[in-house]
């Protein structure tokens, strides 16, 4: 209201109304459509003038209204109505009265619904006001897509990266079997295990007789074949959950879960001797090995420790050497009180 | 230098000269092959001694490797659907290009980009002046700018006409806003796209 009288109601035409709200509804005292924008009258083929507001239109919120009465009640208020027919476009929108009993003037937009709307009826920019930031919404919407798609590649480059690293620092390059970091780590998570309960354990020491020779007379690439082989061997006896790792040049140490028969130590020392011992062909000629075993079990033991453990299969290991090698000893622990 | 302007030049080189091409290239500038990751950040002198060892191998002025890379950036389909949301015709799109800094950021926080002015000359002429620490966006611009022209089938010379190595100054004079068809663009884009 300026400071000469009477303020004039602004006066506008059809079209500049339409440039400036290209979805805006005017609707009579009576409830028809008088008139609507260019936006608007695109999305509803079926033409807008002259029916019913409420029969196109279903207004959802503040709340459900059916009557005209009702409708013009929310004058002001912030209004979420949708497309009574498919694909039922919603939009948020708010009602002002015109003036000398002119009915409502509705204004809409698309809010967070913007990208499903364009799609659905291939909106252009032409068909925003340059004052609404839809098209803006859309852009942010495509680039929060392509900068999550680099993000995930990303991690998942790195999560790869990671995972390499931790196979090459617990494994052992020539043979793929464990090393002697993921060995340790194994053994302090049987022992911890088998403290908490009953989860017994063997402990079995390979170490192969005559490799020194093979390596000597034919050659490094000969006794990587040959430990490439042992390893296949070894691997061969054991479980998926027990653990075969390689912790020397020709070592090898092998944690078994729930073994605890004597016998069933020696059927599998047995095994594993017999299969070493078959001649590995390295250019025609055959390289032969065989191996020295010691076992020691986690019965035998009120506290345990890895150390000890390893100790003892150790000696164990070397009694089968001293005894004429290519045979298993199961540690006595009769022996360490002696 | 951002790392996805890096990433952009890596791309660039490897997609137009081959893999050995760019191994060299990164080999030249003390880089290693993989390159560099779009969303780290990376020194300066890494991309002028990437600019500078692909202007030797390519036996090329440094400027047309830069403008050549304007015109491969526009034809990547999710670059060029971002810069056709910057307006409905050509010279529409000339009037956004002094956002663009502003949605790359908008896109990328941290992502720096020269800051593009507009002038309009009258009579469908217009001038570009990137101001940048690093002398070239001009040219790059340069290539985008042709690139997009095709886009919107619009008929325009557009031509880098001098650089004081803060700012590259680009002159365009538009003959025809709808000379051709133009390729298409939906405002949202298909599912899975």
């Amino acid at each position: 209201m300026g400071g000469n009288g009477i303020a004039q109601p602004a006066m506008i035409d059809a079209a500049s109304l339409g440039r400036l709200m290209p979805m805006h509804l005017w609707i009579s005292p009576s409830g028809h459509i008088r008139a609507a924008g260019p936006t608007i009258a695109k999305l509803c083929a079926d033409g807008l003038a002259g029916r019913r507001f409420l029969e196109v239109f279903a207004v959802k919120k503040p709340r459900c209204t059916m009557t005209m009465r009702d409708f013009l009640a929310l004058s002001g208020q912030r209004l979420e109505i949708c497309l009574r027919d498919p694909p039922q476009t919603r939009w948020r929108g708010i009602s002002v009265p015109l003036q000398d009993g002119q009915g409502v003037l509705v204004n809409l937009s698309f809010g967070i619904a913007a990208a499903s709307a364009v799609r659905e009826h291939a909106l252009t920019h032409a068909d925003f006001a340059p004052t609404d930031l839809t098209v803006e919404l859309l852009y942010l919407t495509e680039v929060k897509a392509i900068v999550m798609g680099e993000l995930a590649a990303l991690n998942r480059r790195l999560q790869a990266a990671q995972a390499d690293a931790e196979e090459r620092a617990l494994t052992d390059a020539l043979t793929g079997l464990a090393n002697r970091r993921a060995l340790d780590l194994a053994l302090v998570r049987v022992i911890a295990a088998a403290r908490r309960g009953d989860h017994p354990f063997a402990l079995m020491h390979v170490d192969l007789d005559f490799f020194k020779a093979v390596n000597d007379t034919l050659g490094h690439a000969a006794g990587d074949l040959v430990l490439a082989h042992a390893a296949g061997v070894l691997h061969s006896v054991v479980r998926v959950s027990d653990v075969v790792a390689r912790v020397g040049g020709d070592e090898f140490v092998l944690l078994f879960h729930g073994l605890v028969d004597q016998n069933e130590i020696n059927a599998i020392a047995a095994r594993i001797i017999d299969q070493l011992e078959r001649p590995v062909d390295y250019n025609g000629r055959p390289c032969r090995i065989s191996a020295s075993i010691g076992v020691t079990l986690s019965g035998f033991y009120q506290d345990l420790d890895p150390d000890r453990l390893l100790s003892d299969a150790d000696t164990a290991l070397y009694a089968s050497k001293r005894g004429g090698r290519r045979r298993c000893t199961i540690h006595d622990p009769r022996e360490a009180n002696r | 230098m951002h790392g996805l302007i890096n990433r952009s030049i890596q791309r660039f080189l490897h997609d137009t000269y081959g893999g050995d091409t760019w191994a060299q290239v990164a080999e030249d500038a003390g880089l290693c092959v993989q390159g560099f990751e779009a969303l780290l950040s990376y020194d300066d002198a890494l991309t002028e001694a990437v600019l500078a060892a692909a202007s030797i191998r390519l036996a090329k002025p440094r400027d047309a490797v830069l403008e050549d890379l304007g015109i491969y950036l526009a034809h990547l389909e999710p670059l060029r659907r971002l810069l056709r949301f910057g307006g409905v015709d050509y010279p529409d799109f000339l009037q956004s290009l002094d956002e663009l800094s502003h949605r790359a950021r908008l896109a990328v926080p941290g992502l720096e980009m020269p800051e593009f002015t507009i002038l309009p000359l009258g009579g469908g002429r217009f001038r570009l002046e990137c101001r940048s620490e690093m002398a070239g966006f001009g040219a790059v611009a340069t290539g985008i700018l042709r690139a997009m022209a095709d886009d919107y089938g619009a008929l325009a010379l557009i031509d880098a006409v001098a650089s004081d190595g803060r700012c590259d100054t680009v002159s365009i004079e538009l003959l025809e806003a709808r000379f051709a068809a133009g390729r298409g663009f939906d405002l949202a884009a298909r599912r899975g796209l």
